[in-house]
């Protein structure tokens, strides 16, 4: 990778970190306590499975649209250092259902997010969703 | 190169969240910039950690950006530190979708057991990280204490 692509890479990351981060950000405010990172962990996941899979079954997407989506974008918007922090500190009733809720819906949603993926592209050729 | 980057999200963190003038910025911004750097320092590191047949890069991060997390909390720095360094650097350095849809992608193609080993790893290694954090911040004592 040359130096231009490689700090082109890095700005696109910062861009979407930025961004991303802003999102959960906005999320937490407006959803009280441990919510508000479920709610992001939740969505970022259902988006970024549908992402990847998107990206798996077709190279409609680029690597640049990649960069600035899936690393930059929604890796920031998800959090998994406040949810494990949020975690120890909650009652361990509430940190055990927060916990085990958190993955069920992380793993929910991508597997969601991966058959809307194959549903807007049913095949390996381009099919523009309606 | 995982040096140099561990080394350089560190020293952000702490120069982020040293600075006394954060007050004069808006918090919109803190959790930006430190969005910004954290996404950064994780692309830096776990592309230089990650494995084909297991997501280490993933696992790296998010153990790592939980120590650092735990730190804040439990020191405990507040205010616009905690937004720039904790919401902003350490929530974006960390990653939770990634760790659903790799668990998925494990799993999936097989890889049952390392899907397991990764949430039981992921799981684990950052509670403990941040007990580890708690108890190094009750050694330092409050910022300022020294």
């Amino acid at each position: 990778m040359s130096r231009d692509s490689q700090t082109l890479t890095l700005g696109l990351v910062a861009l979407g970190g930025a961004a991303g981060a802003s999102a959960r950000h906005a999320v937490g405010g407006a959803l009280p306590g441990l919510w508000g990172t479920l709610a992001a962990n939740g969505s970022g996941s259902l988006l970024l499975g549908f992402l990847l899979y998107e990206a798996l079954r077709t190279d409609r997407l680029g690597d640049r649209t990649r960069t600035l989506l899936a690393t930059g974008v929604l890796s920031s918007y998800t959090t998994y250092s406040t949810f494990i922090v949020e975690t120890t500190r909650a009652e361990p009733l509430v940190g055990a259902a927060y916990l085990f809720g958190s993955y069920a819906l992380g793993f929910g949603a991508a597997l969601v997010g991966r058959d809307f993926a194959a549903r807007v592209d049913p095949r390996e050729g381009r099919e523009v969703r309606a | 190169m995982i040096a140099t980057a561990a080394v350089a999200l560190g020293g952000a963190v702490v120069a982020l969240a040293s600075v006394a003038t954060l007050a004069t910025v808006p918090d919109p911004a803190l959790v930006a910039l430190g969005g910004a750097v954290g996404a950064v320092a994780r692309h830096l590191l776990g592309s230089a950690v990650d494995r084909d047949a297991f997501p280490l890069g993933t696992l790296t991060v998010n153990v790592l950006g939980s120590f650092l997390l735990g730190l804040l909390v439990f020191w405990p720095v507040g205010g616009d530190a905690l937004l720039l360094a904790g919401t902003g650097a350490c929530g974006a350095f960390t990653t939770f979708s990634s760790f659903s849809v790799s668990t998925v992608r494990l799993w999936e193609r097989g890889d049952r057991g390392r899907a397991a080993l990764f949430v039981a790893g992921n799981t684990l290694l950052a509670g403990a990280a941040v007990g580890l954090a708690a108890v190094v911040a009750a050694a330092a004592g409050p910022p300022g204490a020294a």
